[in-house]
């Protein structure tokens, strides 16, 4: 169990009749066929993820090789040549997002690593921040290099005190070292990096969101453009890039864009991505492989396959923004492109597995109350139209439907999607809408027994 | 001794790590939180003061942040994750389970005011489902022993060797 060492395999959860499995098995079973990159230090027994643990696995090499060796210009032409694109959610390509900060501008510029990780289904950055923070520090400090900044917040989620913790403490062994702080490494250069928590609003993971809270205020997202490159933190030239992405930083530089563009999918999706598989499988967790591997690959082979005998009904490829897919979509390839072909998107990596006998109405209403409790409310289309869906769809499950909501929710759904000031308002209507493409005899279902029973009633209008 | 004075120092550090005094706000906050479990009124005032923000910006951030508690809570705020995946492995039972062994739903506390709960969305930790938040510290992969031993240990020792340590699952095979 994460970190206590308890063991509650034999134990079962729930009231009779559902047995809610939970399966301690190692990882490593079946071995990996592949190579482990940013997960690799982790997985020896015993590593701490203290600096001196990192160090021995050749830990800071790459920051070592860089200052004073590569001009900035380089190592941002290395990031682009290696294909790696932003593992926070939207897949824009790193090396790319870097070069389009001003060249001539005189003054502060910011980087902010993004560990908001609040997108339901994920869990990688915590791991990764927890478990080797200094792979992530050494990406920051490269990019910080890279981009001329001097000052680097981590943002991370207020919930994640421990991961705070295990930052700071990992940010002081670094300058310690010399890593961090004024003239790092003799080399001249000054890379400050903080932690900063976040204090609890999903919202905030989205890029401006994240740097008005960093300002001091609500986290509501800003109009685009202008875009962060140019007027990010207090209005200066920024980077934001998410935890994973900066952590395969230091190997892309010791190993060479060569080597990393080769893995995976190229050319459009290079390199490992950590997935977090979560629901109804044996083997729930974190499992990096190379992007391209099927989605049944993942789950039958990595995951350990479904917990109990009941078979595959629907999946989550990327996050609760993802629209849901059928087992006719197992073989699709987890890139980029081949998600995005299959009508979803490869997300954050959040892989969740629903088995039969799962009511999809019940879950696009679970995603879906999630999505109207976190709408920041800057915008009218995501703010009324989250109230409206969560309602409709409340009603429907509660078997007082009619069948005019159905085209109620599509309606509300074309409508918001593409009509907001953030992506937020595409992501939450991706359950709905994907939902009722695919299982919409399960939505009329609970109508037709509300209208037989005639059970529909008018309902109080709730109010937040 | 008012606020600022009695955190003169961490609050000199928080402010040297920003070039605008505004962006320490929540960072303040938490130091106000810590102090009294949760935000006074006189706390934020000497925190606009300190800023050099008009007591109204102080509050429109702070009420957008649900981490910040503007009343009392219990001693223990038992925070459940009920988003989607944790949903899928029996969230909603774990939910049950506290109603029934503390007598308290979602937004009550107990009449000695050792327990609150509340239910949440997401905090990452869905592949190890069922899961709540205890104060700081994350419980995972609940089961109903492991929630009555986390309770006991509470009330006797006011923490739990079941809570999570530096997160990794699943863990590797020590052989
Ligand atoms: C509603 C919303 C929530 C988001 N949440 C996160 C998050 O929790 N973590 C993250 O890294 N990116 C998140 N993003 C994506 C960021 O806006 C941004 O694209 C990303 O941090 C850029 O980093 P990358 O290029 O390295 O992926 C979110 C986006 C949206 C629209
Ligand atoms: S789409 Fe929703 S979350 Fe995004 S700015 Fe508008 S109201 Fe806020
Ligand atoms: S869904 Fe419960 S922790 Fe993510």
């Amino acid at each position: 169990m994460a970190g206590t060492g308890k063991d509650v395999s034999s134990e079962t959860l729930g009231e009779a009749g559902t047995p809610l499995f939970i399966v301690r098995l190692a990882c490593n079973d079946p071995m990996p066929k592949h190579e482990l990159i940013l997960l690799k230090n982790m997985m020896q027994p015993g590593y701490t993820g203290s600096l001196a643990d990192y160090e021995k696995t050749g830990g800071y090499q790459a920051l070592r090789n860089t200052l004073g060796k590569l001009a900035p210009a380089d190592v941002t032409a290395i990031v682009r040549k290696s294909g790696l694109r932003g593992r926070g959610g939207a897949g824009f390509p790193t090396g790319v997002k870097w070069g389009f900060l001003p060249k001539d501008y005189q003054g502060p510029r910011y980087l902010c690593c993004n560990a908001d990780e609040s997108e339901p289904g994920t869990f990688k950055d915590r791991q990764l921040m927890e478990r080797d923070p200094h792979q992530v520090l050494e990406g920051i400090v490269l990019a910080c290099y890279a981009i001329g900044s001097e000052t680097a917040y981590i943002y991370i989620r207020g919930e994640m005190v421990l991961g705070s913790k295990i930052l700071e403490h990992a940010i002081g062994e670094a300058r310690a070292a010399g890593y961090i702080g004024k003239n790092v490494l003799g080399s001249g250069i000054n890379v400050d990096v903080w932690v900063h928590r976040g204090a609890g609003a999903y919202i905030c993971g989205e890029e401006t969101a994240l740097l008005e809270s960093l300002e001091g205020k609500r986290g509501l997202p800003r109009i685009k453009p202008p875009f962060p490159a140019t007027h990010g933190l207090y209005n200066k030239p920024t980077v934001v890039n998410n935890v994973e992405t900066l952590a395969n930083l230091p190997h892309i530089i010791t190993r060479g864009p060569e080597w990393f563009a080769a893995i995976g999918s190229p050319p459009k999706s290079t390199g490992t991505r950590v997935f977090c598989v979560s629901g109804h499988v044996k083997r729930p967790g974190n499992y990096e492989v190379p992007m391209g591997m099927t989605v049944r690959e993942l789950v039958y082979e990595y995951a350990g396959g479904m917990r109990s005998d009941k078979p595959l009904k629907a999946f989550i490829p990327g996050g609760a923004s993802a629209p849901f897919l059928t087992p006719a979509h197992l073989d699709v390839k987890l890139d980029f492109e081949h998600v995005a072909a299959a009508g979803s998107m490869l997300g954050s990596g959040g892989v969740t597995v629903m088995e039969e006998g799962t009511s999809m109405v019940w879950a696009a209403l679970r995603l879906m109350e999630f999505f109207y409790h976190e709408s920041c409310g800057k915008c009218s289309p995501c703010r009324e139209g989250s109230s409206w869906l969560v309602q409709t769809m409340r009603r429907i499950f509660a078997k007082r439907g009619r069948m005019e909501d159905l085209e109620t929710l599509l309606d509300l759904c074309k409508n918001i999607a593409g009509r907001t000031v953030c992506a937020f308002g595409d992501a939450e209507v991706a359950p709905i809408q994907s939902t009722l493409k695919h299982w919409r005899h399960e939505y009329v279902d609970l109508i037709n027994e509300a209208e037989a029973a005639n059970l529909i009633r008018p309902e109080p209008v709730a109010r937040r | 001794m008012t606020f600022v004075e009695k955190y003169k120092d961490e609050i000199a550090d928080i402010l040297s790590r920003y070039p605008v005094r505004r962006s320490a706000l929540i960072p303040l906050l938490y130091v106000a939180q810590r102090d009294q479990g949760y935000v006074t009124e006189s706390a934020m005032q000497e925190i606009a003061h300190l800023l050099r923000l008009t007591p109204p910006q102080v509050y429109e951030t702070i009420t957008f942040y649900t981490m910040f508690n503007l009343k009392p809570v219990g001693t223990f705020h038992i925070q459940v994750c009920k988003s989607l995946m944790c949903a899928l492995v029996g969230s909603d039972t774990v939910i049950e389970w506290i109603k029934t062994k503390l007598g308290i739903g979602p937004g009550e506390s107990t009449a000695d005011g050792l327990f609150s709960l509340s239910v949440v969305e997401c905090l990452a930790a869905c592949g190890t489902g069922p899961m709540m938040q205890i104060n700081e510290d994350y419980y995972e992969q609940l089961t109903e022993n492991k929630l009555d031993r986390i309770l006991t240990d509470l009330r006797s020792t006011g923490t739990s060797p079941l809570k999570s340590g530096p997160f990794m699952w699943p863990e590797p095979v020590k052989t």
